[in-house]
C-alpha cells in the first residue's frame, strides 16, 4: 500500500475537506442574513447578491489581475444591493420578502448579462494557507488547504456572537429587531438601523460570492450558486439567529454535501441520489428533534415578518 | 431558477433589418434574388453558448454558418427544457422567419419540439441526440448525433499511458446510455494499454452543478485517480480542479487545453460545423433533409483535440494507430468476451458492436473494471 492509498479514510477526510471548502459561502451569506434578520427584516435577495458578487469578483479579478480587488468589488456590489433593499423597504406597505425575491431575480439576471464575456477567461485565485504541512499524505494536505476567507468567516462568527450581546451596536440591533416601538422610545430610527444591517448583510453575501468564483469551485459560470444563497438564508432560521449556530450549520451542510462524492469514490455506489439528499435529511431531522410546541422559534426577532 | 438572456431580441432586430436591406437589394438587382430568399436557421441552447462545453460546441458549429452567404442565424441561450423552448422556437419562426431549427438539448425533443412540428409543418426541426423514429414522429422532425464514444476510447488510450496509479477517474452527470457508453469506452481504451487499469466513476446527478463537480473531482484524486475526464455540460470546473490537484485531463465536448495546457492530454470534441453545413446545404439546394443522421470520427462529426505535451511517444504511436483504424470504419469498442461490473456477460466471444450498432444507444451497464453503479 503506497502513500496515495487512503481507502475508507477518504470519507471522513473528504467530509472534513468538504466542510472547509464548501461551507465558506454559506458562512458569509448566513452571517449577513443573521445581521439583517436580527434587525427585523428578511432579505431573500441574497441569492441574487451571491451570484452578482461572484460575477463582479471574477470580472474585476480578470481585468485587474488582483483577486483582492475582486473581493472588494464584490463586497461593494453586495453593499449596494443590500442598501437598495433596505431603502425600498422603509416605505409604507412594502413587503420585504417580495422585494427580496425581486432582487434575487434581478441580481442573477444582471450577473448573467454582465458576466457573458467572463465565462471564458481565467482569473487569479484567492490564496489558501496550507495547514497540512505536518502530514506526508497529499490528501490530508489538500484537505487542510484552508482559504483565508474561511478563517475570516470563522472569526467573524465568533465576533458577531460576542458583539450581539456585549456591544452597544449589538444592543441597538436587537432592540430594533425585537420592537420598533421600544427602539423609537429610545430615540433610535429603526429604518436607519435596518438600512445599515441590510447593507452589511449584502456586503457579506457579496464576499461569499467572491469565494465561489475566485476560490472554490473557482470559475464564473451561470450555474455557480445553484441555490446556495437561498439555503444559507434558511440556515439562519435553522441556527436560531445565532452566529455560532450559523457557522456550525454551514460546516454541517458543507461536510454532508461532500458525503455523496466521497462515498462513490470509495466504491459505495448504490443509491447516490439518497446521499446527495443527506444535507436536507439532516436538516429535517435536527429541525424535528429540536422543535417543541412550547417554545416555537425561540430566539426569533419579534419584528420579523415571518414570526409576527 | 431560470433566467433568459434576452439578447436574442436585439439579434432579431438586427436580422430583420438585415433582411429588409437584403430585400431592397434584391429588388434593384434581380439576379441576386436567389440569395435574397435568405434562409434563416435557428439554434436553441440550454446553457450559455460559451461554456467550454456542450453549448459552446454547438455555438461554434452555428458560427460557421454565419459566414455562408444568404444564411442568417438566430440563436437563443439559457432556454430551459420547459414550455419556454416552445416560445423560443415559435418566435424564431414567426418573427425571424426561420425555416430550419436546431433545438440542441436532449429534453427539448419530447414534447416541446414535437408540438412545434405539428404546429408548423413547413418548418424543419432537427434535434441533437433525440431518437427520431419514422413510425412515431413527423417527417419534418429528425435527429442527429455523433459517435463520440470513439473519442472517449482514444482519450482512454492517452490516459492508459499517462496513469501511474493505474486508476483513472470519470465525473459523470447522469447514467443515461450516451454517458455510460462514454465511461465504458474510456476504460476500455485505457485497458487496451494495460488491462489492470480501473476507472472510478462519480455521478453528480445533474448536467451542471459546479460545486458538486469540484467535490467529485477532489474525491477521485483523493482516491488515487491521476487522469480525469468527464461528461457534464461544462467541463471547465472539472478541468481546473483536476489540474490544480496535479492530475492529467482528457477533455470533452470542446477543446479545454487553454485551461490546463500542461496537464491536458487530449479530448473528444464535437465537430457540429460539418453537420450543420450539411443540413443547410441540402436546404438551400431544395433537397429533403435527412431525418436520422449519425456519424463518427470518419464522418467528421467528432474530432480529437491536439495531443498535449505530456503525451509520451509510445502513447502517441498507439493513439495514432487506433485513430487510423477507426477512420477505416467498423471499429468496435464493445466487443466480446466482455462482462459488466456485476459479472454478467454483455458480449459473448466473437460478438462485436460497431459504432453504429443501435444496441449501444440503449446501454444500461458499466463494464468490468469500472467502479460505480448506474443507480
Amino acid at each position: 500500500m503506497d502513500a496515495t492509498e487512503i481507502g475508507l479514510w477518504g470519507v471522513p477526510l473528504a467530509m472534513l475537506g468538504g466542510a472547509i471548502r464548501v461551507s465558506t459561502p454559506f458562512i458569509f451569506v448566513s452571517l449577513g442574513e443573521a445581521i439583517t434578520e436580527r434587525s427585523g427584516r428578511i432579505n431573500l435577495g441574497l441569492e441574487g447578491t451571491l451570484v452578482f458578487g461572484a460575477m463582479t469578483a471574477y470580472a474585476v479579478a480578470v481585468m485587474t489581475g488582483s483577486p483582492w480587488l475582486g473581493l472588494l468589488a464584490a463586497a461593494a456590489a453586495g453593499l449596494c444591493f443590500g442598501l437598495f433593499h433596505g431603502w425600498i423597504c422603509k416605505f409604507r406597505g412594502v413587503n420585504d420578502i417580495a422585494i427580496g425575491i425581486a432582487l434575487m431575480l434581478f441580481g442573477s439576471g444582471l450577473a448573467f448579462f454582465f458576466g457573458k464575456p467572463f465565462i471564458q477567461p481565467s482569473a487569479p485565485d484567492l490564496p489558501a494557507i496550507p495547514f497540512g504541512g505536518w502530514s506526508d499524505v497529499p490528501q490530508v494536505q489538500a484537505a487542510l488547504n484552508v482559504n483565508v476567507l474561511f478563517l475570516i468567516g470563522a472569526a467573524l462568527a465568533v465576533f458577531l456572537w460576542w458583539a450581539f450581546r456585549n456591544t452597544r451596536a449589538g444592543l441597538i440591533l436587537r432592540v430594533v429587531g425585537d420592537s420598533s416601538d421600544a427602539a423609537r422610545a429610545m430615540g433610535l430610527n429603526p429604518n436607519t438601523v435596518r438600512l445599515i444591517a441590510t447593507g452589511i448583510g449584502g456586503a457579506l453575501a457579496g464576499i461569499g460570492g467572491a469565494y465561489l468564483s475566485l476560490y472554490y469551485p473557482g470559475s464564473w459560470t451561470e450555474g455557480i450558486s445553484s441555490g446556495q444563497g437561498l439555503m444559507a438564508v434558511a440556515l439562519v432560521i435553522f441556527a436560531r439567529w445565532n452566529p455560532l449556530g450559523c457557522f456550525a450549520a454551514a460546516l454541517l451542510f458543507g461536510g454532508a454535501g461532500a458525503l455523496g462524492p466521497a462515498l462513490q469514490s470509495v466504491g459505495v455506489t448504490q443509491g447516490y441520489y439518497l446521499f446527495y439528499a443527506a444535507p436536507y435529511i439532516l436538516t429535517l431531522v435536527i429541525m424535528i428533534a429540536t422543535s417543541s410546541p412550547s417554545r416555537s422559534l425561540a430566539g426569533a426577532p419579534g419584528e420579523l415578518s415571518i414570526t409576527k | 431558477m431560470t433566467e433568459r438572456f434576452m439578447l436574442s431580441r436585439r439579434d432579431l432586430l438586427k436580422t430583420s433589418a438585415a433582411g429588409a436591406a437584403l430585400g431592397l437589394a434584391s429588388a434593384s438587382f434581380p439576379i441576386s434574388r436567389a440569395f435574397a430568399a435568405a434562409v434563416t436557421v435557428g439554434f436553441v441552447y440550454v446553457g450559455p453558448k460559451d461554456d467550454y462545453g456542450y453549448n459552446q460546441a454547438h455555438a461554434e458549429g452555428a458560427a460557421t454558418l454565419k459566414a455562408i452567404e444568404g444564411i442568417s442565424v438566430v440563436e437563443e441561450e439559457n432556454v430551459p427544457e420547459t414550455v419556454d423552448v416552445q416560445k423560443s422556437m415559435e418566435s424564431m419562426i414567426n418573427l425571424d422567419g426561420a425555416s430550419l431549427i436546431f433545438p440542441t438539448s436532449f429534453g427539448y425533443f419530447d414534447p416541446h419540439m414535437l408540438a412545434m412540428c405539428a404546429k408548423f409543418p413547413d418548418v424543419q426541426f432537427r434535434h441533437c441526440g433525440g431518437m427520431w423514429n419514422k413510425d412515431k414522429h413527423p417527417m419534418n422532425a429528425g435527429s442527429y448525433f455523433g459517435y463520440i464514444g470513439m473519442g472517449q476510447y482514444l482519450n482512454g488510450v492517452a490516459a492508459g499511458h499517462a496513469t501511474k496509479t493505474k486508476k483513472i477517474g470519470f465525473v459523470a452527470a447522469k447514467p443515461i446510455p450516451q454517458v455510460l457508453l462514454n465511461i465504458n469506452s474510456f476504460l476500455l481504451g485505457a485497458r487496451s494499454v494495460d488491462p489492470a487499469i480501473t476507472c472510478q466513476v462519480i455521478f453528480t446527478g445533474e448536467w451542471s452543478l459546479a460545486v458538486k463537480e469540484a467535490e467529485a473531482t477532489n474525491a477521485l484524486v483523493d482516491q488515487g485517480a491521476d487522469v480525469i475526464t468527464c461528461h457534464v455540460d461544462s467541463p471547465k470546473v472539472v478541468v481546473e480542479t483536476a489540474a490544480g490537484r496535479g492530475a492529467f485531463i482528457c477533455g470533452y465536448h470542446a477543446n479545454q487545453s487553454p485551461l490546463a495546457p500542461e496537464k491536458y492530454l487530449t479530448g473528444a470534441e464535437w465537430n457540429w460545423a460539418k453537420v450543420y453545413k450539411m443540413f443547410v446545404d441540402d436546404l438551400v439546394a431544395g433537397k429533403p433533409l435527412p431525418n436520422f443522421t449519425r456519424g463518427g470520427l470518419a464522418d467528421g462529426f467528432v474530432k480529437m483535440s491536439p495531443l498535449g505535451p505530456a503525451v509520451s511517444e509510445a502513447a502517441r504511436a498507439q493513439f495514432d494507430g487506433t485513430l487510423a483504424e477507426m477512420m477505416k470504419g467498423g471499429f468496435s469498442v464493445i466487443k466480446g468476451p466482455l462482462k459488466n461490473n456485476k459479472g454478467d456477460v454483455v458480449a459473448t466471444e466473437g460478438q462485436t458492436f460497431v459504432e453504429a450498432a443501435i444496441e449501444l444507444e440503449s446501454m444500461d451497464y458499466l463494464v468490468e473494471g469500472v467502479v460505480g453503479s448506474t443507480a
